[in-house]
């Protein structure tokens, strides 16, 4: 199994030669595909902190009925391939959709825009963190939360105080999956998005065109691509590891 | 990439008893290939082939009863670069000789083999509702239109540059008619099947492509501005079967329904250009 994941990532490499890399590297498509992976990826983990922590919150509280359809919603991107999910921004947000069309009537156009890759990213990758927090969230164990409500905690103290530096670890990883799957998200962009250098075609984009015309610009971009994830996977788990080692040394002084 | 051993070694202990089949020597309009087993034919063809293809298909299977015919559609260079990169096939049907040209090159298909079997051209279409007002070509260069093209690799897009090109030249044209319309392109998509769902849907006010992918049932949903000969561009469809094919008699035997006349038949009903 780890030769099969592990041969395809070794074949890009043995199929480039560092020269030809370096000249696509330059080229403006390249560069502009790489701007636009970084940003719209890291607006997308953002967006999904900001929105998805409410909901993963509810999400840790008891398992009602609510809760379970909340959670069964959230999962459903996780199922639907990415160009089902593409067409159904595009009847919701397009021009002539369930809320595209209203907004369209007041000016605001969604698709083949920055905001739209933005939009398809976040529907297809905030599931991951929504459901890391979730889980983070409910490992705090319920005595803490009530020994904090004792001695005069409110909701929001509770929360910033205990839950969050409790569950940073699972937070994190959490951000780090959404953000690897809003880089490498392709069919709902395409559909949805579209596809315009520097405004919508992200490196995945850039690659899947490249691959048609120019392999090298798309060899370029894949080496990137899992060299940036490759990078961060480590660091992540660098962190998380030593993370969980000191919280280890902790445990066992402790006990 | 080398071809698979089992399915030669296979083929190579069946035909000779294929060969002897009585019934070979039974001929309708097109050649009947005696089949003792069931045979795929694997047909990459340019994504505005779907309509006649899969009309010819469905003949081609009537014709050779335990022949499966199976289609890839997609835009001619993902095709071209599938070839080159040694995909299974026996079959490639393109939308512009410079990718089957390129298949050539990569030895996949011998050279002089192919042929040209059909044309084609361009036409603007725009959503029903025509939300841009479009009523001529020089519309298209309107400020805050929103235009979508297919991507320059993909032969409809390099047809619809040259087109832009023929027009800026023209008189009735501005100069600066092709720079004009490209600020208005709001997508490059990578097959012009896209293009045209995307203009049905409304989401963009207009986009050019071929006129054969405005026929049949796609005939209501957009309406359809017409590019005159002057300024039109005829591309021209290539068709050859991959040499290393693991069923070169079906391959031709399906080649020589499209260039028939019942082929070309098919495909003038859905707006190709003989």
């Amino acid at each position: 199994m780890l030769l099969f994941i592990a041969l395809p990532l070794v074949a890009l490499f043995t199929y480039a030669s560092l020269s030809e890399l370096w000249a696509s590297l330059n080229q403006r498509q390249v560069i502009e595909a790489i701007r636009l992976s970084l940003v719209t990826s890291l607006s997308t983990t953002l967006v999904t902190v900001i929105f998805g922590t409410p909901v993963a919150y509810l999400l840790a509280q008891r398992r009602s009925r609510f809760n379970r359809l909340v959670d069964s919603l959230i999962d459903m991107p996780l199922l639907l391939p990415p160009s089902v999910a593409g067409i159904a921004l595009l009847m919701a947000f397009g021009r002539n959709g369930l809320v595209g069309a209203w907004l369209a009537s007041a000016g605001i156009n969604i698709p083949f825009t920055t905001l739209a890759v933005i939009m398809a990213q976040t529907f297809i990758a905030s599931p991951f963190y929504i459901k890391a927090a979730a889980i983070g969230f409910a490992g705090v164990s319920a005595e803490l939360k009530q020994a904090a409500a004792l001695d005069g905690a409110g909701r929001w103290q509770t929360f910033s105080h205990i839950i969050i530096p409790l569950s940073w670890m699972a937070l994190l990883s959490g951000c780090v999956m959404t953000w690897a799957r809003a880089m490498g998200e392709f069919g709902a962009t395409i559909i949805f998005a579209g596809n315009f250098p520097g405004r919508t075609q992200t490196m995945p984009l850039a690659i899947y065109i490249g691959f048609e015309i120019d392999l090298n610009v798309a060899l370029t971009l894949s080496i990137i691509m899992i060299g940036f994830s490759f990078i961060t996977l480590i660091l992540v788990k660098g962190i998380l590891h030593r993370r969980m080692e000191a919280n280890l040394e902790l445990t066992t002084t402790l006990s | 990439m080398r071809p698979k051993l089992l399915p030669i070694l296979l083929l190579m202990i069946l035909l000779p008893n294929t060969a002897c089949n009585p019934q070979a020597n039974l001929t309708p309009t097109t050649a009947r290939i005696p089949t003792t087993l069931n045979d795929t034919l694997t047909v990459l063809a340019a994504a505005s082939l779907t309509a006649p293809f899969n009309e010819l298909g469905m003949l081609f299977e009537a014709q050779n009863p335990g022949v499966k015919v199976e289609f890839s559609y997609a835009g001619s260079q993902q095709l071209a670069q599938q070839l080159i990169q040694g995909a299974p096939a026996d079959v490639f049907a393109s939308a512009s000789q410079k990718y089957m040209d390129m298949v050539v090159q990569a030895n996949r298909v011998t050279q002089g083999s192919d042929k040209n079997f059909t044309r084609n051209r361009l036409v603007v279409i725009y959503p029903v509702a025509n939300p841009a007002r479009i009523k001529t070509l020089q519309d298209l260069a309107k400020p805050g239109l929103k235009l979508d093209l297919e991507a320059r690799e993909v032969p409809a897009g390099q047809y619809s540059l040259d087109f832009l090109d023929k027009a800026s030249k023209d008189p009735a044209f501005d100069p600066n008619f092709k720079d004009n319309v490209l600020k208005n392109v709001v997508s490059y998509e990578e097959n012009v099947k896209s293009v045209l769902t995307k203009v049905a849907l409304g989401e963009a006010d207009a986009g050019i492509v071929y006129l054969s992918d405005v026929s049949g049932n796609a005939a209501g949903q957009v309406g359809i501005l017409d590019i005159p000969d002057a300024l039109n561009v005829t591309a021209r469809y290539s068709i050859a079967t991959i040499s290393d094919s693991h069923n070169p008699d079906l391959a031709k035997a399906f080649m020589d329904l499209v260039l028939s006349p019942d082929g070309q038949k098919v495909l003038a009903k859905n707006n190709f250009i003989p």
